[in-house]
């Protein structure tokens, strides 16, 4: 068939099966916009800014696990997608992110619109292309989805000057249903002398240790992670990104590690004698000072991408492979090893992760005149049934959700971990939404991070994406409030925020459900008011606890046993 | 301690910028960096001299390979036996029979030439090992070097081992 540049673009999201792109027109992608008009296989979810399409198009994928897809234009529309380019970035999301550029002739010449998207995406993708040739744009277009949906997942850049899509020049165009890259060929099988390794020091462990993280959700391992872990009977840990890949209501899940982890996981990391890795990167929210970081462990460490090994932590025992792959090699191994772990090590073990357990580290004031956030996060959790996609920003609400909402499956929980974007829980949900249709979403966010992407309100309204809004509302940006308390005497420069719209009034204006709510007795009955109204988005702004910290806590320089902790009278 | 490492890579525009970006976004030392077309006109090949601690190398050699755009690589330092070559041309100040006799000796000891004589310059061609060139640059009278323009270093390895598709 012989199509124009433009028609291409839409006839080959088509075929690749894509289901939404999320964008905002311009004068670089008018005619791709045209060809969009044309045609009804292809959704178009038209945002309110740049940055909500890419965090929009993130969530679709995270929730998903199919890769969001974006349409901005050049110049702005491609710098203000920057940001959320680099939040996939950084937690390892595919996105294929379509920018739109200034005719050929003109790159180079500060054309109107022109910046160099190639250029400034190219430290926050997994690869960028420039299209110089209509008759590369069908192809150019599988690699991008190819890139970003294989190995190590990532966002991909593709620049289209407007002369490519220019509809006067058809060429013949058939879909490339499969590409091979001489340059790109990621690594997906282990290698069996490393698993024999592996499989010995697992079960010659005194005190062993798993701590699975984001990789473990990105390869859909959850089922196999969960086989491996109940086969051993080993306590299993889990990073931010990694919450919900072992559900988190089981006796062999110790919580979260790390920075705001418990006092169990965190003691268990550093007391471990065999550290499992599976799918995490060492992220320094998680080790903590590196010097002190699982000082007595044999490191084994379970990752597609052959560079996060030994990047930030010396790696004993490297498995380089798929995740799901491996565990499935690893558990076959250790069955056919007849061998089993050391049961009388094992009790003394659960015997002293139980002791730290019993501390409850996550305990609260629940008698508090004020509603305190952790309140509001497991009435949420009760409420939704534990089974809701939770997406939210970035601070103390975040990390109350995780600590708070019990997650037993994976891509449920939606948040930037990596990057830590404020601004990233609104249209997340709605992405997350419009790729769940059926589904309970919801974000939790405070009133600094949800004011970042307000605009996408009526992004919510125009294509009626139910989202409910927790907004956990202590007038202060919470986690910098609490460094500032911590380690800055108290002065709060410029945490405090004195201007605050009317949530209520505001979401009202957007069309939508506003609810305040100021005390405790009445979260309850907000929450099931608000979920009970299924067809609407409703917007809950929680009046909370303005001094309330996130506990534990490791500040900086410190190692995983040297927690502060809530004292409470 | 400093490596050689030598890649190719897909002849593409960007290509380059996306190895130095590297260096740049992830605080590596970066000595020297030669890049140019091989016989298969579809690869570049690039020869970056480095320095860091053996983390730093493998590091380097992982994030290198992890670029989409780089078919192959290696570190020709790791791999045991290998030939490095360093081409620098060198002008320097001639104005005095003294001096140019001076030149003369010391770029027959370094097996240079002369490629290019005025009243009162030399360009002189050197090629060898990159600490070679450095002592050629030693033995001259700073004052007289008015100009010196080094290739970086380039590199392959000894034997049967190859850098090849």
């Amino acid at each position: 068939m012989e199509l124009s540049g433009d028609d291409i673009v839409t006839q080959f999201l088509k075929d690749e099966g894509v289901e939404y792109i999320f964008g905002y027109p311009g004068g670089a992608v008018l005619h791709i916009y045209d060809a969009l008009f044309r045609q009804d296989a292809v959704k178009h979810i038209l945002v309110r800014h740049e940055q909500g399409a890419t965090h929009a198009a993130d969530g679709y994928a995270r929730s998903t696990g199919k890769p969001g897809v974006v349409l901005v234009t050049s110049g702005p529309g491609a710098t203000n997608a920057v940001t959320g380019i680099a939040t996939a970035y950084l937690d390892s999301i595919p996105l294929v992110v379509l920018t739109g550029q200034v005719t050929s002739a003109f790159i180079g010449s500060d054309a109107f619109q022109e910046v160099d998207s190639v250029g400034i995406t190219r430290p926050c993708v997994k690869h960028n292309f420039l299209v110089k040739d209509v008759k590369d744009l069908a192809l150019t277009l599988k690699k991008a989805f190819h890139v970003a949906t294989t190995g190590r997942p990532g966002p991909v850049v593709v620049d289209i000057p407007k002369d490519i899509t220019d509809p006067n020049i058809k060429i013949p165009y058939e879909y490339p249903a499969s590409i091979a890259l001489r340059s790109y060929n990621p690594v997906v099988e282990v290698q069996s002398s490393q698993v024999d390794q592996a499989v010995d020091a697992l079960l010659s462990a005194k005190r062993p240790m798993i701590y699975s993280g984001g990789g473990s959700v990105l390869s859909n391992a959850s089922k196999e992670l969960r086989t491996f872990t109940r086969q051993l009977g080993y306590p299993i840990t889990q990073t931010l990104m990694g919450l919900g890949a072992f559900p988190e209501p089981d006796p062999l899940n110790v919580g979260m590690l790390g920075m705001h982890g418990t006092y169990e996981a965190n003691m268990a990391m550093h007391d471990c004698d065999v550290l499992f890795a599976v799918g995490a990167r060492f992220d320094d929210r998680v080790t903590g000072e590196i010097d002190k970081f699982c000082p007595n462990a044999k490191i084994i460490h379970v990752d597609i991408d052959p560079s996060s090994v030994s990047k930030n932590v010396h790696v004993d025992i490297p498995l380089i492979g798929d995740v799901k792959q491996v565990l499935v090699a690893l558990s076959k191994a250790i069955t056919a090893s007849k061998r089993h772990p050391d049961v009388k090590a094992l009790k003394n073990w659960w015997k002293q992760i139980k002791e730290w357990a019993s501390k409850d580290c996550l305990r609260y004031d629940r008698n508090s005149a004020l509603i305190k956030p952790q309140f509001v996060v497991e009435k949420l959790y009760e409420i939704t049934g534990g089974d809701a996609f939770i997406t939210s920003d970035v601070g103390q609400h975040q990390m109350f959700a995780a600590q708070f909402y019990k997650f037993d499956e994976p891509r449920r929980w939606i948040n930037s971990g990596g990057l830590g974007t404020m601004g990233f829980g609104l249209p997340a949900a709605i992405g997350t939404q419009l790729g769940n249709p059926d589904d309970t979403v919801a974000c939790i966010t405070g009133e600094a991070s949800i004011q970042m992407c307000i605009q996408e309100l009526a992004t919510a309204f125009q294509y009626s994406t139910p989202v409910k809004v927790v907004n956990l509302n202590n007038r202060y940006m919470g986690m910098v409030r609490q460094w500032q308390e911590f380690f800055y005497e108290s002065r709060y420069s410029q945490s405090y925020v004195e201007a605050l719209p009317d949530f209520v009034k505001l979401t009202e204006a957007y069309g939508h459900v506003g609810m305040r709510i100021e005390k405790p007795e009445d979260v309850e009955g907000a929450l099931k008011e608000a979920f009970a109204m299924k067809d609407r988005l409703v917007f809950m702004d929680f009046i909370t606890d303005q001094k309330e910290n996130v506990y534990p806590m490791i500040a900086a320089g410190k190692g995983h046993h040297e927690m502060h902790e809530r004292e409470l009278a | 301690m400093q490596h050689i490492i030598s890649l190719l890579m897909e002849n593409e525009s960007g290509a380059l910028s996306r190895v130095a970006g590297l260096f740049s976004a992830r605080g590596y030392n970066i000595e020297s960096l030669t890049v140019a077309p091989t016989e298969d006109e579809t690869l570049s090949r690039m020869t970056i001299v480095t320095s860091g601690s053996n983390e730093i190398i493998e590091q380097i050699n992982k994030q290198l390979d992890k670029l989409i755009d780089v078919v192959k690589l290696i570190d020709i330092t790791a791999n045991g036996e290998h030939i490095e070559r360093e081409l620098m041309l060198i002008k320097v100040q001639a104005d005095t029979s003294e001096k140019r006799e001076e030149v003369k000796r010391q770029a027959d000891i370094f097996h240079g030439q002369i490629l290019d004589v005025t009243d009162t310059t030399y360009i002189i061609e050197l090629t060898g090992e990159s600490s070679k060139l450095d002592g050629f640059i030693k033995a001259m009278n700073s004052a007289d070097i008015l100009e010196t323009v080094r290739s970086g270093a380039t590199g392959i390895t000894r034997g049967e081992t190859c850098l090849r598709l």
